[in-house]
């Protein structure tokens, strides 16, 4: 069966080349992936992210039960609307899925997780909330549009009303807040500043003619991918999955280890293989050269082999870039091997993250 | 349907034919061949005096999406090779049978262009796609 979004007919009127996404018909681009691309970059795009999964948790156990199903603590959010990245973890403390949690109060929660991974994501959720005072609620009702780039907030700021304009006033990057009907988060997938808005589903196709009137370019998957590999944003199913730790997906990060009584679901094997020290790593990929570093290839080291998990022409940089799981040992800077096309390539080994804001960083 | 224009003659693995006289013909890939590949990011072209054979892999085009191999469509050496693709291989996608052309060759055998197929022969092979 195939799942359209409530935007469908206006993908169609911008001459979407429509695809199947894990069961949903999206846009991979409007013409140009490329065009689209440089639109986030240097003025405003928007993209239909209708498809991806709102669920929120609600009760008197609330934050008990994120702080244990997720990797992250969720303790640490005290101002309602902050945002916060984490992974989900199984008992084997492989990532069942990466996540934003927008915290509104101790017993109040939003959850937006992939739309590939919906339905084990939903009963993960279920069945661990079991022993647990709280409410899963999958919010389907809802689209969620997000516009992003450097022109992305002025150009929502000219469609709001005075109540709204006030709501997202100095709103810092990683929250969000409830403005009326539109729940607007300064999240995103790109690298660039700009909101998701999730809101009615009936609301959802003006506020696209709107945006469009305004200037946004429409943007589809093959520019978010691009933008988000740029970016150093992971991508579920490629950069890591269930059988990968965030140990060795470059989510470290979203790991809270303290308080160390906090018993989240994944701790104990995560805690063995930290102390093992044996993961391997994800890094970045740079190759100035002809060609495109792609998903699945080979990466040659002197300490073992690694696999290219994602890869892409970079359209910023105008090469490519990749993210690829490589031995631990690999340091920043090093020079490794590829095999492309049959032929070994050299390649610069850097943090994953190759742009932000416009502008290359590294 | 895209535009297959009558006067060029085509291989089943999209590329194009143009006969310019005195045996030289220009070669690209077609407007649908793009269409399949996405947009242009690289364009490996073979060398000026390569002798090459029909069905050798001559060529890549690399797009956002894949590599993707560029088949001689005919016998010969290449005369000329399309400079401008170095920098906007994007002309590939916006003018595949115009600026978007790949590389020149001088036939050794006119009567290999027999073997292509006129434009409603190709109409046909991608129908059947």
């Amino acid at each position: 069966m195939t799942n359209k979004t409530v935007l469908h007919a206006k993908h169609i009127e911008a001459g979407a080349k429509l695809v199947d996404f894990y069961g949903w018909e999206m846009p991979i681009n409007y013409g140009s992936q490329i065009e689209e691309h440089h639109a986030v970059r240097t003025d405003a795009g928007m993209f239909d992210v209708s498809h991806m999964t709102i669920v929120d948790i609600k009760g008197n156990d609330a934050q008990a039960f994120l702080r244990r199903l997720v990797i992250n603590d969720v303790a640490k959010l005290d101002v309602a609307g902050k945002a916060l990245y984490t992974g989900m973890c199984n008992h084997e403390g492989g990532v069942i899925d990466d996540l934003i949690v927008y915290f509104f109060t101790t017993t109040d929660y939003r959850l937006v997780v992939n739309s590939a991974t919906r339905e084990k994501d939903l009963a993960w959720i279920t069945e661990q909330s079991a022993e647990f005072d709280v409410t899963v609620t999958e919010r389907p009702e809802f689209a969620m549009i997000a516009i992003q780039g450097p022109q992305a907030k002025a150009k929502v700021a000219t469609l709001l009303n005075a109540e709204q304009l006030a709501a997202v006033d100095g709103m810092k990057p990683f929250f969000s807040a409830q403005a009326g009907d539109l729940f607007i988060a300064t999240t995103g997938y790109t690298g660039e500043n700009g909101y998701e808005i999730a809101l009615p589903a009936e609301q959802a196709a003006d506020l696209w003619q709107q945006l469009l009137d305004a200037g946004v370019q429409p943007c589809g998957l093959g520019a978010r991918d691009t933008l988000r590999l740029e970016a150093g944003m992971n991508l579920y199913g490629l950069d890591m999955d269930e059988s990968v730790s965030p140990l060795a997906a470059n989510m470290a990060w979203t790991i809270s280890w303290e308080p160390t009584d906090r018993n989240f679901i994944g701790r104990e094997a995560l805690t063995a293989q930290k102390a093992a020290g044996d993961q391997p790593k994800l890094v970045g990929l740079v190759f100035e050269e002809k060609g495109v570093l792609r998903s699945g290839l080979k990466v040659i080291t002197p300490f073992g082999e690694g696999i290219i998990t994602s890869g892409t022409f970079s359209p910023t940089l105008g090469h490519s870039i990749a993210m690829a799981r490589v031995p631990r040992s690999v340091s920043l800077g090093d020079i490794v091997e590829v095999e492309m096309r049959k032929k070994l390539v050299n390649v610069k080994v850097i943090k994953a993250g190759f742009v932000r804001n416009g502008k290359k960083v590294f | 349907m895209s535009n297959i224009p009558s006067e060029l003659k085509y291989a089943t693995s999209h590329e194009w034919v143009r006969q310019e006289g005195n045996g030289v013909v220009t070669v690209g890939i077609t407007e649908h061949a793009q269409e399949l590949l996405g947009d242009m990011v690289f364009v490996e072209l073979p060398d000026v005096d390569d002798e090459i054979s029909t069905g050798d892999d001559v060529a890549v085009a690399e797009s956002v999406k894949a590599a993707s191999d560029i088949y001689a469509p005919v016998s010969g050496k290449v005369i000329e090779i399309n400079e401008d693709l170095d920098d906007s291989p994007e002309l590939v996608n916006s003018d595949a049978f115009g600026a978007g052309w790949l590389f020149k060759v001088q036939l050794d055998d006119a009567s290999d262009l027999d073997a292509l197929l006129d434009a409603e022969g190709y109409a046909n092979s991608i129908d059947e796609d």
